[in-house]
């Protein structure tokens, strides 16, 4: 199996300001999200980030992305290092999440085009892929209306047609399914079968056991910033649900610390 | 990738242009409300000062003056009233403009009077100060008084005729006029013009969330800076434009009284060169904005945060209110915005050097590129782009 996403020890911390501190109760001035984790992902699996809130998914995914930089460690996607390669790395990536809007005076049609302008894609290129998404995605008949007016599901399934115009071989997808409704998720979670058939490496985070179960060919559990477990989904579950071998994990780490 | 710049500049521009009521608001509402504001400050300053010269006022007069009566006559309508009480009535009524009441043997009395020896005699003049007929009445007989006045002791004149003493052109008369007017109104009109545009650019797209998606795209932050700022000068630099020729088209009607004031005593080249001022100080200004922008969470308190700068540039404006001509010194045309206020009263009052003038727009175009690289780095910064 090719290695197409490589994780190796990294690291984020924050710094808690006062007023952080004083609504969490803590005398902690620095918060560790990330704790030296690593991990990899192959060519063609759907890999999930499985972990409570505050388990540091979302710091771990925007590194990745390179929206965050790293304290140590580094992380090669594609051979490429989001620590020294940074614009390789977003023209080989696709990010997507639920805080990551698209304005909502434009239109899908407009979307498209400009973020097809921002990573270089010939017209004639891009208008092949227009039409492949907005009609796998039923976005056809609202590509000239403007953001504003469309539904959330619709503006979520336009949020992923722009977000791989450039047909990226590694998608990241934070809480994919998050906030939508039952055919819209359905819809998605379709998505993410197909683009792992046509070879494409997904990274998700959730935690939503179903999503894991359904999708995942293997998966990293988060707890505390750090990864307690990474390995097929057969063997991370060990013979029991997902939800019952993650309460486990969770209990024996939260026991550990203790 | 290598027009990100392009991309993002064209895609600020249609962001904007797509708002019709972001369009309207911004672009043709302040050019319409300066016009229509002036213009009706204009008029109702006429209609206020202004008396009605095609009549001569209507003037009781109680007592008599062999001297002074033949000139009443010529310069007044003269009204009869049985009662001097009856006159004063209807000058509060507004029916009457003036009244005036000459002291027994008056004429006798300014005989006899040697100066510092008594009281003089009082010629009581009755008027309504909140009528300008009746204003314009009493200034007429004070004049007229003052004049016989003048005529008793007469040894010398100051500028008699009082036409042609003033030596002063049409051309200093506007150049003082507009280098002490238009510096501080169009630092006020480009400060507007960013401050609708750049806390909403930079500031709404964190508080959207959208600042993000544009982020993990291949271009560079710089791209990203500079697009914004590009785009955003043009927008400001349209509500500029707007209040600009709404101030101009709207000042002589303003300045009705000031006859001899016009704009079009500067040459086409006079404006260029205050286009190219104005130019800098705009892309200055909103790369300013859009730094401070970017610390804030939501366009509130972008606008909150952004109101001190507004303080300085309001005070930099006012600056060319006082003293006729720009400042001499070389070192002056380096300082950030107060550059701009002196090249403006410089190009206003016919004064511009060329070191001057290279010296304010090369500098605020390096300040607002500093300010690119600055926004450039706040783009990098996580602490920024995700402060909550």
């Amino acid at each position: 199996m090719e290695e197409i996403l490589k994780v190796e020890h990294l690291s984020k911390s924050f710094r808690l300001s006062a007023k952080q501190q004083r609504l969490e109760k803590t005398g902690e001035k620095i918060r560790r999200a990330v704790n030296d984790i690593s991990f990899c992902a192959y060519r063609g699996e759907i890999f999930g980030l499985l972990g409570p809130n505050g388990a540091g998914k979302t710091t771990t995914m925007r590194m990745l992305a390179t929206l965050i930089r790293p304290d140590s460690g580094d992380a090669f996607l594609d051979g490429a290092s989001i620590v020294t390669q940074e614009t390789e790395v977003r023209s080989k990536l696709a990010f997507l999440t639920g805080e990551l809007k698209l304005e909502d005076c434009f239109t899908p049609d407009y979307l498209f085009n400009f973020f097809s302008d921002l990573h270089g894609i010939e017209p004639t290129v891009r208008d092949r892929r227009k039409q492949e998404l907005f009609s796998r995605f039923g976005i056809d008949e609202f590509a000239q209306t403007k953001l504003a007016d469309l539904s959330h599901g619709m503006k979520q399934k336009v949020s992923i047609a722009v977000s791989i115009v450039h047909d990226p071989n590694i998608i990241i997808f934070d809480e994919p399914t998050n906030g939508l409704d039952v055919l819209t998720a359905k819809a998605v979670t379709d998505y993410l079968l197909e683009l792992k058939q046509r070879g494409k490496t997904i990274l998700i985070s959730t935690h939503i056991f179903s999503l894991i179960e359904k999708v995942c060919d293997r998966v990293g559990v988060l707890i505390g910033g750090k990864m307690v477990l990474c390995d097929t989904l057969a063997a991370v579950c060990a013979g029991k649900s997902l939800e019952d071998r993650f309460f486990d994990l969770y209990a024996e780490t939260a026991g550990a610390e203790q | 990738m290598r027009n990100g710049l392009l991309t993002v500049f064209k895609k600020e521009l249609a962001r904007f242009f797509s708002d019709k009521r972001m369009v309207f608001s911004t672009v043709l509402l302040p050019g319409l409300m300066i016009y229509l504001l002036y213009s009706l400050m204009g008029s109702a300053i006429m209609n206020k000062f202004s008396a009605d010269e095609t009549t001569p006022p209507l003037v009781a007069v109680f007592g008599s003056s062999d001297a002074v009566e033949p000139m009443l006559s010529q310069s007044v309508r003269l009204a009869d009233f049985a009662a001097k009480e009856d006159a004063m009535d209807a000058v509060r009524a507004q029916t009457l403009d003036a009244l005036v009441v000459f002291p027994e043997d008056f004429d006798a009395a300014v005989s006899a009077y040697e100066i510092g020896s008594s009281a003089a005699p009082n010629v009581a003049i009755y008027y309504n100060s909140t009528s300008s007929d009746s204003q314009a009445a009493y200034t007429l007989l004070d004049e007229l008084f003052s004049g016989y006045e003048a005529t008793l002791c007469n040894k010398f004149d100051i500028n008699a005729g009082g036409v042609g003493y003033d030596l002063a052109s049409d051309t200093d008369e506007t150049s003082s006029f507009f280098s002490m007017l238009l510096p501080m109104l169009l630092m006020m009109f480009l400060f507007s013009g960013c401050m609708s545009v750049a806390p909403e650019a930079i500031a709404g797209e964190k508080e959207r969330g959208t600042i993000a998606t544009l982020l993990i795209t291949p271009i560079s932050r710089s791209q990203i800076a500079l697009g914004k700022i590009m785009a955003l000068s043009v927008i400001a630099l349209l509500s500029a434009a707007s209040s600009a020729v709404g101030t101009i088209l709207s000042l002589p009607k303003l300045m009705s009284g000031a006859g001899s004031i016009s704009g079009s005593l500067y040459s086409a080249s006079d404006y260029l060169l205050l286009a190219a001022v104005i130019a800098s100080t705009v892309l200055l200004l909103v790369a300013l904005i859009s730094i401070v922008s970017a610390f804030a969470k939501t366009i509130k308190e972008a606008q909150t945060l952004v109101t001190p700068l507004m303080l300085v540039v309001m005070f930099l404006g006012i600056t060319a209110m006082f003293g006729n001509r720009a400042s001499g010194n070389s070192a002056v045309y380096l300082i950030p915005l107060y550059n701009s206020v002196q090249s403006m009263v410089s190009i206003l009052t016919f004064d511009i050097s060329a070191l001057h003038l290279l010296l304010t727009v090369g500098s605020n175009l390096v300040y607002a590129l500093l300010g690119t690289l600055v926004l450039t780095r706040m783009f990098r910064n996580e602490k920024i782009i995700f402060s909550k």
